[in-house]
């Protein structure tokens, strides 16, 4: 045959067969990485679903925790608890972290706007004790504990979450529609009002959720501004009020077992909360892309 | 040279007057630009325009890419200042008041002087919405529906559009959305509209619905339309205005080369520049 064989061989060679080899051992690896994460959420929503099954029942929901001695009771303290405190923290952080982000992408100088989100950055990233400890000392010394306080620590962490993820959307709106919107005679304001945060609106649902599940599990924030509570359900802002992951850390501390049960089994319900939320947050985002893309 | 320009440009299709041909000066003039430079940063994008614009005309302006049309364009209500780093010298007189004088609000500038995008640029809600929207930001909102049903049937666009409304806009078809959009902006009552390329995104069927519209809108607006396409100015617009980038050291910079009745533009121009570009061999 005239055809030179080596020269247009289509079979492996050595060398070309050791790359193959490094490229499926490194593809192997890439993909172990990645279940890994995968396997390290399975596990940690099942070993905490199986220990905190026996717990859950009715009374775990509707009843406080028994007095010492006594068996049964739950965690509908906490779960009030951690409702008011939330709550109050996303009526705080919302409209705060939202005229942030306005003021970065609509108002601001260019250079100014990037200071502000490197500082909403700095912030988001501040240790969650650090606020707590703040907080403690700017509102709890000589005042003493209540629920707003713990609140305000988690207003916080959630503002720069909040802040962000809005920014980021507010980028995603097009000039043009502010151009057109602005071509009409309206202010700046009146263009934002009515355009900009109306096109933004999912998204700015979806940064807001996101913030509410990360404000959801905090305890640091409320060790010391609201902790020392009555064993009872209060909706009252200005008590201390018992939350969901100070509870966690409480009934994990007791000496009886069926408390233990009752801490992962809370720990359970915080899961679902974050997933269920986080979830629906990301549904939203994609139907809110979709509308935005026509 | 002046028969072989003639041969060469008889193709083009020009806008006959509908009535005999005005002489410019029994015109009111609405713009009146003197020694108009938009920079930005310091390299100016057009330099040094003396260009008036009259009253009921359709005003084209064209040139090749670069030569600062939109800049200029949009120099006209102020667009401009929503670019950090643009800067303006010389006088935009609007019915002799420097819109950049002391004293004038562009929102209130921009509300006499609508603007339709090169790309159709619909709000994200109903088309009922979408020219209801300025109307309600304006205060216009006595006869809110009425007011809507004409700037859409002006646009031309309320036959197509009556039975949905409420529907969001982004339904309709990109030719359709940019007529919306022009309802939208003469849904105000602007004294002028200034169009950037407002049929560049569109097919040539939707293009020539924008065409037709712009002829019957003159009757009650001035136009100012900015095109790369030189047919469509040869058939839309009384008065052209030719600009190019004129290079220099540092770059180059748009300038006015020839301003003048449609026609001549495109059958006698005075400059070679002009006949270069409208002939085809340049640009």
């Amino acid at each position: 045959m005239a055809v030179d064989a080596g020269r247009y061989s289509l079979t492996l060679s050595r060398r070309t067969r050791r790359r193959k080899g490094v490229n499926v051992l490194m593809q192997a690896l890439a993909t172990l990485a990645a279940l890994a994460a995968v396997a390290v959420l399975a596990l940690v929503i099942i070993s905490v679903a199986r220990r905190g099954a026996s717990a859950l029942s009715w009374d775990f929901f509707t009843k406080n925790a028994a007095t010492f001695g006594q068996s049964g009771g739950g965690v509908a303290n906490a779960l009030v608890g951690s409702l008011v405190i939330v709550g109050l923290a996303t009526a705080m952080a919302v409209p705060v972290g939202i005229l942030i982000a306005l003021y970065v992408s609509e108002f601001a100088p260019p250079r100014v706007g990037d200071l502000v989100r490197l500082v909403l950055d700095v912030l988001n990233g501040l240790p969650s004790i650090i606020i707590g400890i703040f907080v403690y000392g700017l509102l709890v010394i000589g005042s003493g504990q209540a629920a707003w306080k713990g609140s305000f620590a988690l207003a916080i962490i959630m503002l720069p979450l909040v802040a962000r993820a809005t920014q980021e959307v507010l980028a995603l709106v097009p000039s043009t529609l502010r151009e057109g919107a602005l071509a009409l005679g309206a202010s700046r304001w009146r263009t934002v009002l009515g355009v900009v945060l109306p096109t933004s609106f999912g998204g700015i649902i979806t940064g807001t959720v996101l913030a509410v599940a990360r404000a959801a599990g905090e305890t640091a924030p409320l060790l010391f501004t609201t902790s020392i509570a009555a064993n009872a359900v209060t909706w009252d802002p200005r008590q201390p009020v018992l939350s969901i992951p100070y509870d966690i850390f409480v009934l994990s501390e007791s000496p009886d077992p069926a408390d233990h049960a009752r801490a992962w089994a809370l720990g359970f319900v915080l899961i679902c909360f974050v997933l269920v939320t986080s979830l629906s947050a990301r549904l939203l985002l994609v139907r809110y892309r979709k509308r935005l893309e026509g | 040279m002046e028969a072989d320009t003639m041969n060469v440009v008889a193709p083009i299709e020009i806008a006959q007057p509908r009535e005999a041909p005005r002489s410019a000066s029994d015109l009111e003039i609405v713009f009146e630009t003197r020694g108009l430079t938009v920079s930005y940063g310091k390299a100016p994008a057009v330099s040094d325009v003396d260009l008036s614009i009259y009253r009921n005309l359709v005003t084209a302006i064209i040139g090749p890419s670069g030569c600062g049309k939109s800049t200029f364009l949009r120099s006209l209500n102020r667009m401009n200042d929503l670019v950090p780093s643009a800067k303006v010298e010389g006088e935009v007189l609007y019915h002799g008041q420097n819109i950049y004088g002391d004293g004038v609000d562009p929102v209130e500038v921009r509300r006499r002087i609508g603007m339709v995008f090169q790309k159709p640029n619909p709000f994200p809600k109903s088309i009922y919405d979408n020219v209801a929207w300025g109307l309600r930001v304006l205060g216009m909102k006595d006869d809110l529906d009425s007011r809507v049903e004409r700037a859409l049937t002006q646009a031309a666009l309320w036959d197509e559009v009556k039975d949905r409304l409420k529907k969001s806009a982004f339904g309709l078809s990109g030719g359709q959305q940019q007529r919306l959009c022009i309802a939208r902006a003469i849904a105000v009552e602007p004294d002028v509209v200034l169009l950037d390329e407002p049929a560049s995104a569109l097919d040539p069927i939707a293009t020539s619905k924008i065409e037709d519209l712009m002829h019957e809108l003159k009757n009650e607006y001035t136009l100012v339309i900015v095109t790369h396409n030189m047919q469509q100015a040869a058939r839309v617009a009384d008065m052209t205005a030719f600009f190019t980038l004129e290079r220099t050291e540092s770059g180059g910079h748009g300038v006015l080369v020839e301003y003048d009745e449609t026609p001549k533009i495109f059958t006698q121009p005075a400059d070679k520049r002009t006949e270069g570009y409208v002939t085809g061999r340049f640009g």
